[in-house]
């Protein structure tokens, strides 16, 4: 970390030196060299072991586990079900995300109650992972490689997408932010944070949903597709999206589609 | 008999298919509001209302979603209501104290319901502009303001236009992506003089 922190400044000095615009490109290139070296251990193993338990142990009121939860692809089969996430189910007759999903399978499989299962679905900085991150870790791990599928055929499934677009250009609040405010452009930065062009550029999209869930540096910790929407509109000076809630579905709806035929690389490990 | 209903039964599930098919209709934009209004809750500062839209934000999401630029005359309403709601100084002041707005140009918080009503705001303009040469993590979503004050000069209308725009950007730009500082009280009319003496004082870091 010291051997990082060193190189950063290197680079912030050696940009000192130059003229803006190289010195800029010269502390951007040491941003990734940052990120390469990062690539080497991602703590998110830890995250995965502890979420792969967690499935396997008989918890809640039912003591029963969650081996029979069907994200999908049928009870128990957790082997590429991320990747086709969100889509409809017929038992709940909702378009729904992996997050939303693990959720209703607690209430429904293991008895516990929503309120409490939602209750703090994330970790603070530091802090131990909550039980929903590690499960996020386990599922998304087993979908590695796998290429994103997310399903328009079902009527809900359209109309999801379609109101995760209208939602992604709604400018609200005291910033008149939307999500178009950032991610509808391309080239464009947040002081030195590269943004992805979601809206028009399938890469971006791709390389977004297929890296998230990740492991933040620093933060210390996992950090899931609902925590990236969640902190997305605390920063847009929205009010905050409940957990798992539709609108939220709508937008990793949006976003998933867009990425389909990318392979899952996750969870990742990000600054 | 038995095949009759039989072959009813697939005809009947075959119309609904395709009725299903042929009456997919997108939502509508208050059918996505209403899914949109059920899923946000208040926390802290952040109260629901902040999700009731402006006739501006309306205007300029759906710009915005269908690609195509606003009508000529529905800009030139909206920037005319914007302009309508700039208070300029009434002390006739304008340039505070660039140091103060170099700070306030770094600073990033204020009114996210991880801040409370006590917390200072400050702009955030270096997330979007290049400022003083020394300052090298600037984002590019606006405009470059190095050596805003020099190229610029500070005369009345220089300076009654830059005040304009950080009252409230959209007076001259109708769907503008910059915050509206003053109109929004997101800056205190003093945070805001010290923001003009950032761009316009020719001691400014911004301006060497």
């Amino acid at each position: 970390m010291k051997g990082i922190n060193r190189a950063l400044l290197a680079g912030a000095a050696l940009a000192l030196s130059c003229t803006a615009s190289l010195a800029q490109k010269d502390t951007a290139d040491a941003i990734a060299r940052y990120r390469q070296l990062l690539q080497d251990g991602n703590p998110a193993e830890l995250v995965v072991a502890r979420g792969e338990a967690l499935w396997k142990e008989k918890r809640g009121p039912k003591k029963a586990s969650l081996e029979q939860c069907d994200l999908g692809l049928g009870a128990g089969v957790v082997k590429g079900a991320y990747a086709q996430l969100p889509r409809h189910f017929a038992d709940t007759d909702k378009v729904m995300d992996y997050e939303s999903r693990v959720v209703h399978c607690m209430v429904t499989l293991q008895g516990l109650d929503h309120a409490t299962a939602t209750k703090n679905p994330f970790s603070g900085t530091g802090q131990r992972q909550t039980d929903i991150e590690a499960l996020v870790a386990y599922v998304v791990e087993q979908s590695r490689g796998v290429p994103v599928k997310i399903s328009q055929a079902h009527p809900q499934e359209k109309a999801s997408f379609d109101r995760g677009k209208q939602l992604f250009y709604m400018r609200a609040g005291p910033y008149d932010f939307s999500c178009a405010s950032c991610h509808g452009v391309t080239g464009q930065r947040i002081r030195l944070q590269d943004l992805p062009n979601i809206a028009n550029v399938k890469e971006d999209a791709e390389r977004a949903f297929t890296t998230w869930p990740a492991y933040r540096v620093s933060q210390g910790t996992l950090r899931s597709m609902q925590w990236r929407l969640n902190d997305c509109f605390r920063q847009a000076r929205w009010p905050e999206p409940v957990f798992g809630s539709p609108a939220t579905v709508d937008l990793i709806t949006f976003l998933g589609v867009k990425a389909n035929g990318a392979k899952m690389d996750s969870p990742s490990i990000k600054r | 008999m038995k095949r009759k209903h039989v072959l009813a039964a697939v005809l009947a599930i075959g119309s609904a298919v395709l009725i299903g098919c042929a009456t997919y209709t997108a939502p509508t934009r208050e059918e996505t509001l209403q899914v949109v209004n059920s899923s946000f809750r208040e926390r802290g500062i952040a109260k629901l209302d902040r999700l009731k839209q402006s006739d501006m934000q309306v205007a300029c999401s759906e710009a915005s979603l269908t690609g195509q630029e606003l009508p000529k005359d529905v800009a030139a309403r909206l920037e005319k209501q914007a302009l309508a709601t700039v208070k300029y100084p009434a002390d006739g002041a304008y340039l505070g104290d660039f140091k103060q707005g170099e700070r306030i140009a770094q600073t990033g918080v204020g009114l996210q319901w991880s801040d409370n009503d006590k917390t200072v705001a400050g702009g955030n303009c270096y997330a979007c502009h290049e400022l003083a040469s020394q300052e090298l993590a600037f984002g590019n979503i606006g405009p470059s303001l190095k050596g805003y004050g020099r190229l610029r000069g500070n005369s009345k209308e220089v300076v009654t236009y830059t005040w304009g725009k950080l009252w409230n950007s959209h007076a001259y730009n109708a769907c503008s992506q910059m915050p509206r500082y003053g109109d929004a009280n997101i800056l205190t009319t003093a945070q805001l003089k010290d923001l003009m003496a950032l761009l316009l004082d020719p001691n400014s870091p911004v301006n060497k």
